[in-house]
């Protein structure tokens, strides 16, 4: 494959994009205002070039480029395929919608430290851990989307904030080390780091017991990095204590790039075949939603709350890998595509809230509703999406997770699934009964947030919730995407033709 | 720090580094060395003058802010692979623009990403530096 038409482009485009726009924003280090620019036109211009790269990829199949024409395996091959191109889109137009809110959300200061850029180089690392087809190159863009985000969350440098961090980092550093150590054994044992080389040369090694082992340290390595039980507790820790249009973007991306590695590990190159992995993803993912329904059923903090919403929506994604038939893999990618929209837009709605009443505590907060009964609405809309209720976007994909789980023979996966809605639903609906509807004993406080900024905030945050929303009363296309996406995941020899050429 | 015979032995030990940084940048077009070195030992430099005449004197030295430095750095890393765009190769492609039978191959895309990769190195290692130095 010598040469690259303009179209092959669009492969690396997000990412380049990405870099030059982060790039540009640091040259301009002292002009917040010329960042902000820079950082709409870039997540911008990344939406478009995803958006077109996704139609190509469901047009024509998964697309390659091997970066400086070094032909695969031996290059580093960039390979979207309709998962990977569809985070990056969704990755893209999560970066407008927070940028808009930050505009809000973030002071002065804030700009001033470095937000954009930061902001900038994670969505590139997240873009680019979506694209690539090599495990290395997978790590290196890990590694960036963790510097970006460890900036991002001490922007401001309160107490709260570095203690936050101090624990995000150390357990993002153990599993990216783990996730380094795996892949040298890896490389150790079949000699290459292409993916879908790797993925031909595994099958064909005799010592399975090693290829085991490595498969377990790539599952704690990446299982970490997704917040799946047991190695979730990070996640509440420290996703609350940056400013709110932070939380946003990592509730909604970060820990769906753990899923994501999970997900293309453990279908490419170690492919679940109902052994031992099979059993162990099933109660991870069981423990995980249970936990995380549980812990956000006794939080009173809003912001800690929806943390935990977000790793037992990790749970149900796991559901869909642990069963790995395509019924149920859909229906995980589908809800993959839900709590990317309504994790982020739930951390908005409360950021809102948060300004509206001065306090994130629901011991403290109260009276939202009357003061505004619009925003109390968006919030309402957003609950009951996270608990799915129908035909809201929540409720689908648990009732492809239920049926698949109970055709599978597992109903107590189909129990956990249940259970874990309804513990959601209870969380969620005590916040809003205590946030919200109760009356203020004291009048509330009088924000000091301008109207446009207020208009900033709010926006971004109604139009996320409501195509969280619409996700679900339009259901189709989604599901016929994620089962598109799903089929390629469990029929990898279209993507290793791909990569690899023809001869292979 | 204020002593003699550090101030006095800097300027010629700071341009002596640098020198050596940026030879090492080159060199690591086709030997051990290249941007990543280079840029650490240029930072060592900095530091070393910083450590000698204070943090506004390494501020002066670098014109611009070192964050901007680094982003220079980002931009000319991350556009080199972008000319491969005009000649039709996948992104990163390697272009040389002398001809084969001259024997300097530094006019290439190859040697503006190392010194892109210097450049992000030296910004950011300075930048890091400077902030501990001034923070009180």
């Amino acid at each position: 494959m010598n040469g690259a038409a303009l179209s092959d482009w669009l492969v690396v485009a997000p990412l380049v994009l990405g870099l030059v726009g982060s790039g540009l924003c640091a040259v301009f280090w002292w002009r917040p205002l010329a960042q902000t620019i820079i950082g709409f036109a870039t997540t911008i211009a990344m939406t478009v070039t995803a958006a077109m790269l996704f139609a190509r990829v469901l047009a024509g199949g998964p697309q390659v480029m091997a970066m400086g024409n070094w032909p695969a395996p031996f290059g580093i091959v960039f390979a979207a395929d309709t998962l990977g191109a569809g985070m990056a889109l969704l990755t893209a137009l999560v970066g407008v919608l927070t940028l808009i809110y930050s505009m809000g959300d973030q002071s002065e200061d804030f700009r001033r430290a470095g937000y954009t850029p930061l902001l900038l180089a994670m969505l590139a690392g997240v873009t680019g851990a979506f694209l690539t087809g090599d495990i290395f190159n997978l790590y290196v863009w890990f590694e960036v989307l963790l510097i970006g985000s460890f900036g991002l969350l001490v922007l401001g440098g309160r107490k709260d904030q570095l203690e936050g961090a101090l624990k995000y980092a150390v357990l993002n550093l153990l599993a990216t080390t783990i996730f380094l150590i795996a892949t040298g054994l890896l490389y150790g044992l079949v000699g290459t780091l292409n993916m879908a080389d790797i993925a031909v040369k595994v099958a064909a090694v005799e010592n399975r017991g090693l290829v085991n082992a490595i498969a377990a340290l790539y599952l704690m390595a990446f299982g970490m990095k997704a917040a799946a039980f047991p190695l979730f507790f990070w996640l509440p820790a420290s996703y609350h204590t940056p400013q709110p249009g932070v939380s946003a973007i990592f509730g909604g991306l970060l820990t769906k790039v753990g899923v994501y590695a999970l997900i293309r590990t453990f279908t490419l190159i170690f492919p679940l075949d109902g052994g031992i992995f099979n059993d162990l993803f099933m109660w991870i993912a069981a423990a995980t939603i249970l936990f995380g329904g549980m812990g956000a059923l006794v939080q009173t903090d809003l912001r800690r709350l929806v943390a935990f919403t977000v790793v037992g929506g990790i749970g149900y994604m796991l559901v869909g890998l642990a069963l790995t038939t395509h019924a149920a893999l859909s229906g995980g990618l589908f809800y993959m595509l839900h709590s990317v929209l309504i994790s982020t837009g739930l951390f908005m709605a409360v950021g809102v809230a948060g300004r509206i009443g001065g306090a994130f505590d629901t011991s403290v907060l109260a009276g939202i509703y009357r003061a505004t009964p619009a925003f109390a609405a968006i919030f309402l809309l957003g609950a009951f999406v996270v608990s799915g209720i129908p035909p809201l976007s929540g409720f689908w994909p648990k009732v492809v997770l239920v049926q698949a789980s109970i055709a599978a023979g597992q109903p107590w996966l189909a129990a956990a699934v249940l259970t874990g809605g309804f513990l959601t639903l209870l969380a969620v609906s005590k916040a809003f009964a205590l946030a919200f509807w109760r009356d203020s004993e004291a009048p509330l406080p009088v924000p000091e947030t301008s109207p446009r900024a207020f208009a900033s905030l709010m926006g971004p945050t109604a139009v996320i919730i409501v195509m969280a929303a619409m996700l679900g009363m339009f259901a189709e296309p989604a599901a016929r995407i994620a089962s598109a996406a799903a089929e390629e995941l469990l029929r990898p020899a279209a993507y290793v033709a791909a990569v690899l050429g023809d001869g292979a | 720090m204020s002593s003699l015979i550090l101030r006095t032995a800097v300027p010629l030990l700071v341009s002596l580094m640098v020198v050596f940084s940026i030879f090492v940048l080159f060199r690591g077009h086709n030997l051990p060395g290249g941007g990543f070195v280079g840029g650490l030992i240029a930072a060592s430099g900095l530091a070393v003058y910083m450590i000698a005449s204070g943090p506004a004197a390494v501020r002066r030295a670098l014109i611009i802010h070192p964050i901007g430095v680094a982003g220079i750095g980002i931009l000319a890393a991350a556009l080199s692979g972008v000319l491969a765009l005009f000649v039709g190769g996948p992104y990163l492609t390697g272009l040389w623009w002398l001809p084969d039978n001259i024997d300097i191959k530094i006019v290439a895309t190859p040697v503006i990403f190392d010194i892109g990769v210097y450049l992000t190195v030296v910004g950011s290692v300075a930048a890091i530096a400077l902030e501990l130095e001034e923070w009180r």
